[in-house]
């Protein structure tokens, strides 16, 4: 299937994540934080704290925030930006659910530019 | 009648009542009658209304005690315990008494017989549980629920675990059959009527409490009609009149009471459904008094506490020459008393042409509540749910008051109602000095106000312990706090509890307070219960829930992993490149060749760039790849090797010494009991981390000092140390206590670690904990209460069946599996 003709691309279903959970997406330019809320929505972070790079995925999902594990950064999951006194945003991707399966933009795929 | 000289009062009974009148009787006149009291109970008077909680194991008969021995020491009284009035000879004027065989008043009586002359005589006698009149009834198993031997009895029934049938869904019925639930047995209630506590609820309200009872797991069968109680030796089942059979190894009759007049009748006095007595609570004997659930009053007997202290102060008023007292028989408001359902009624609900009602049903949220009205006055309130403005109805109800004004906003309660100030403690500061705060030991507005003012009281607890009010049931500690908040102003500072988390208000101990007293068993649960602010909480919030659930409800609770922190999810400790850690157990500090072999293979196998030696005795691998982690746990697994809970708020290591193993100067084996310690302990969760130590002679080459827990060997046993540090703070232990043998260090060890699992607060310390709770207070619960250290100790025991599996093993072979994986890899050219 040509990336042209579809601008997603199906990552997982829904019950792959855990609800208030995260898994990761290994992607070409790095790893892709896919969210999940209590309230079943979806979200999509570069895997990198703005603080000092901790692993985003691994933190507690509460409401539609997430504490980095590693010095408790509070990064909302909708924007990536630090709550807070604390300043720095991790990079959004688009994403989308659809009947239980999960999306993201296939330019999560391709270069900087956009797609291939 | 003169009371120049001291006349001679005689009680027979030691009930609620009696002791409720001889308190009025002291607090008017002191020194006006020679007091003797016959109990058939062997013990002091004590609150019959908490023997529910004893029986689910939230009081202690000790808590319930109203009149302790000082109490009739103090006022000169001669109390017969275990004494049984077999007769009352009026013309003579006395009593004449047998004593009960029982071992334990620890004495046997000189006389088996006690004569004692009265001046005046208080009957009462109390009532007698109804026995259905059905074959088996006296088979061994079949109890009543009246005192506290029948509460005894029904816990040592309950040991078992088996099934009890508790006939009768009434008030006492269903606080039974909740005790039994909470001691373990699978509980049946049968209900002759359609709908439970039909007398005092309406059937809506009734099914309400149906569903609340069926969800604790009780079964209930309603229009069931006992046939027989049938077994061989001892009860084994109950048939109903439909044929069905239930099995039971217990049977509680709960089905009612009798007022018991047989001494009375005896005596010749007038006996109709209890012991008749005129407005004055005289008998037809002007010298003698009747009170309690044995009298008759207005064609009434009454079973509620309300009136029964009524009669008291009736009774104590009339003996203190009152000729004018008089009882009147009011309304009374009934509650349940199991914990986390809330019923509460009061007065008539019976529908008639000229009643009105007012209903608000949210069926959902289990809500309920209905006012009957007649003339714009209320005379019934039924509610189920928040039952926070019962007392409100109540009161109005008692009134008498025309609620035309507020009839529109009346059901909604008094904060909405109008004409009533918003501001609660306005509304206490309003009541009269007799109006009564705490109806279960019968403290009014008054006393609270004086003892405030005049000993200077600052705190609930101070309140509590001076005049009694909200120390039993604790339902009017609201109105309490309103009173010391209304005297003090600021100077009242409820505690200043520090809230776990801007998610709630609520403070830690208050969490875990309410997780029991509620039977919150899920963080969903919790979190709606309590109120949280937020929809799912905080990173906070949800890490100490889950372990205070865990460590409440051992085997029942289901860990939420997404509440744990990332170390305790995935079983490793996360490093500053996202890597992990792994620290396999090495017991005591003990290795082999085997172990390092395979530690040293896996180090090259998996490419793991640092091995370090920790600072408790064993070995690092740093900088492992999160997907390796379940391959390395196989690898260690395959060599028996097992989680060392190096990243856990649990039991991490026990560093011992080589004791008398090696050492010339080891007094014990020190390295034996640190491998014991840390085999029966390992795998539990505790509220930070605990580290531990076991040095064989007072050099102390463990550093057992400024562990969490760390025992020194002696010559004569074992010095069992606590609370000490050695990181952010530095702190020596303090010393627990000596213990002789091994198995007492480790019940004693197990036995603080439990506490500090009960009262810790998450993240804290054990050397925190302590200075908060106190270090003798501490001591006291473990050296010196041998009861409640075998009780704590085996609540651990009890706890670590479900706590000692090797998350490691259980990773390896699949656990979790979505944690180690990324769940999609996207590659350059998708195809």
């Amino acid at each position: 299937m040509n990336a042209m003709d579809r601008p997603w691309v199906e990552i997982c279903v829904l019950g792959d994540i855990p609800r208030r959970g995260c898994r990761v997406v290994q992607a070409p330019r790095g790893q892709i934080a896919v969210f999940r809320t209590a309230e079943d929505e979806v979200f999509a972070l570069d895997n990198r704290c703005p603080h000092k790079g901790g692993p985003l995925s691994e933190g507690i999902v509460h409401g539609r925030l997430v504490t980095c594990p590693l010095h408790n950064w509070v990064i909302g999951l909708a924007d990536g930006e630090a709550v807070g006194a604390d300043k720095g945003c991790a990079r959004r991707h688009p994403i989308r659910l659809d009947e239980g399966r999960v999306f993201l933009s296939v330019s999560v795929i391709g270069s900087e530019e956009g797609k291939t | 009648m003169t009371i120049h000289s001291r006349q001679r009062l005689v009680v027979v009974g030691n009930g609620m009542a009696p002791g409720r009148a001889l308190e009025r009787l002291f607090e008017q006149m002191p020194e006006a009658y020679g007091v003797t009291i016959f109990n058939a109970e062997p013990r002091v008077n004590y609150d019959r209304i908490m023997l529910s909680p004893v029986l689910s194991g939230e009081k202690s008969f000790e808590q319930i005690v109203i009149h302790g021995d000082g109490w009739y020491i103090n006022h000169g009284i001669t109390l017969y315990k275990g004494a049984k009035v077999t007769r009352i000879d009026r013309a003579a004027h006395t009593v004449t008494a047998e004593f009960v065989p029982t071992d334990s008043l620890g004495h046997v009586p000189l006389e088996p017989t006690v004569t004692v002359p009265y001046d005046r005589l208080i009957i009462g006698t109390g009532s007698n549980p109804i026995i259905l009149p059905v074959a088996g009834r006296d088979l061994p198993g079949v109890l009543t629920y009246r005192d506290l031997d029948d509460v005894n009895a029904m816990l040592v029934a309950a040991r078992a675990r088996g099934s009890a049938v508790v006939i009768g869904g009434g008030l006492l019925g269903l606080e039974a059959a909740a005790g039994l639930t909470e001691q373990g047995m699978d509980v049946t209630v049968l209900h002759l009527m359609p709908t439970l506590m039909e007398r005092q609820l309406d059937p809506a309200a009734g099914h309400l409490l149906q569903r609340a009872i069926e969800a604790r797991g009780i079964k209930v069968i309603t229009r069931a009609n006992t046939k027989a109680i049938v077994g061989a030796g001892r009860v084994e089942a109950v048939e109903l009149d439909n044929g069905a059979r239930l099995p039971a190894d217990l049977v509680v009759m709960a089905v009612g009471i009798r007022p018991n007049m047989q001494l009375a009748r005896d005596a010749g006095l007038a006996v109709n459904r209890g012991i008749v007595v005129d407005g004055t609570m005289r008998t037809s004997d002007p010298e003698i008094f009747a009170l309690g659930e044995c009298a008759e009053a207005d064609g009434q007997v009454f079973g509620l506490v309300a009136p029964l202290y009524e009669m008291a102060n009736v009774v104590a008023a009339q003996l203190c020459g009152d000729g004018a007292a008089r009882f009147r028989s009011s309304a009374t408001a009934t509650k349940l008393k199991v914990t986390g359902i809330n019923l509460f009624s009061a007065g008539d609900f019976a529908e008639a042409k000229d009643r009105e009602e007012i209903v608000l049903r949210d069926a959902t949220r289990g809500q309920y509540r209905r006012l009957v009205l007649k003339d714009n006055r209320i005379v019934g309130v039924v509610m189920y749910g928040d039952t926070a403005d019962g007392p409100w109805f109540f009161d109005l109800l008692k009134r008498d008051a025309d609620v035309g004004e507020m009839r529109e906003r009346l059901i909604f309660g008094q904060n909405y109602a109008g004409g009533i100030p918003l501001d609660p403690s306005a509304a206490v500061a309003a009541l009269p000095d007799d109006a009564e705060i705490c109806g279960c030991n019968g403290v009014c507005k008054g006393k609270i106000t004086g003892a405030i003012a005049g000993l200077g009281l600052k705190s609930l607890d101070e309140v509590r312990a001076q005049t009694k009010a909200s120390a039993s049931c604790g339902s009017c500690t609201g109105l309490v706090e309103q009173l010391l908040k209304a005297q003090l102003g600021d100077g009242y500072n409820p505690a200043a509890v520090q809230p776990m988390c801007s998610c709630t208000e609520l403070g830690h101990d208050e969490v875990r307070r309410l997780i029991v007293a509620k039977a919150l068993k899920s963080i969903p649960e919790l979190m709606q219960e309590l109120q949280w602010k937020t929809s799912c909480g905080c990173a906070k919030c949800r890490p100490a829930l889950n372990y205070y659930l865990l460590c409440t409800w051992p085997g029942e609770y289901v860990d939420d992993s997404q509440s744990r922190f990332i170390n305790e999810r995935v079983h490793a400790n996360i490093q500053k490149d996202g890597t992990y850690s792994v620290v396999p157990r090495m017991w005591g500090g003990q290795t082999s060749a085997r172990e390092l072999r395979a530690i040293a293979d896996i180090v090259d196998k998996y490419d793991i760039p640092t091995v370090k030696v920790t600072g408790g005795q064993r070995i690092d691998m740093l900088g492992v790849k999160k997907e390796d982690l379940p391959k390395v746990w196989a690898d260690l697994s395959a060599v028996g090797m097992v989680s060392g809970h190096a990243y856990a708020k649990g039991l991490r290591t026990v560093k011992t010494c080589v004791g008398t193993d090696w050492c010339r100067f080891g007094t014990q084996d020190s390295t034996g009991l640190g491998v014991k310690l840390e085999k029966f302990m390992w795998g539990s969760w505790t509220p930070a981390k605990v580290k531990m130590a076991v040095s064989g002679c007072p050099r102390n080459c463990a550093e057992a000092t400024c562990k969490d827990i760390g025992v020194i060997c002696v010559d004569s046993g074992y010095d069992i140390h606590f609370a000490g540090a050695a990181g952010l703070d530095i702190k020596g232990t303090e010393l627990l206590g000596h213990v002789a043998t091994e198995g007492e260090a480790i019940e004693t060890i197990a036995a603080l670690a439990q506490l500090y699992r009960e009262q810790g607060r998450y993240l804290e310390r054990i050397y925190k904990w302590a200075k908060r709770v106190g270090l003798e207070i501490i001591r006291q619960q473990i050296m010196d209460d041998t009861e409640r250290r075998r009780a704590l100790y085996g609540r651990f025991v009890f706890s670590q069946q479900f706590a000692q599996n090797d998350p490691w093993a259980e990773r390896a072979q699949g656990k979790d599996a979505h944690e180690f994986a990324p769940v999609a890899r996207l590659a350059l050219a998708a195809e």
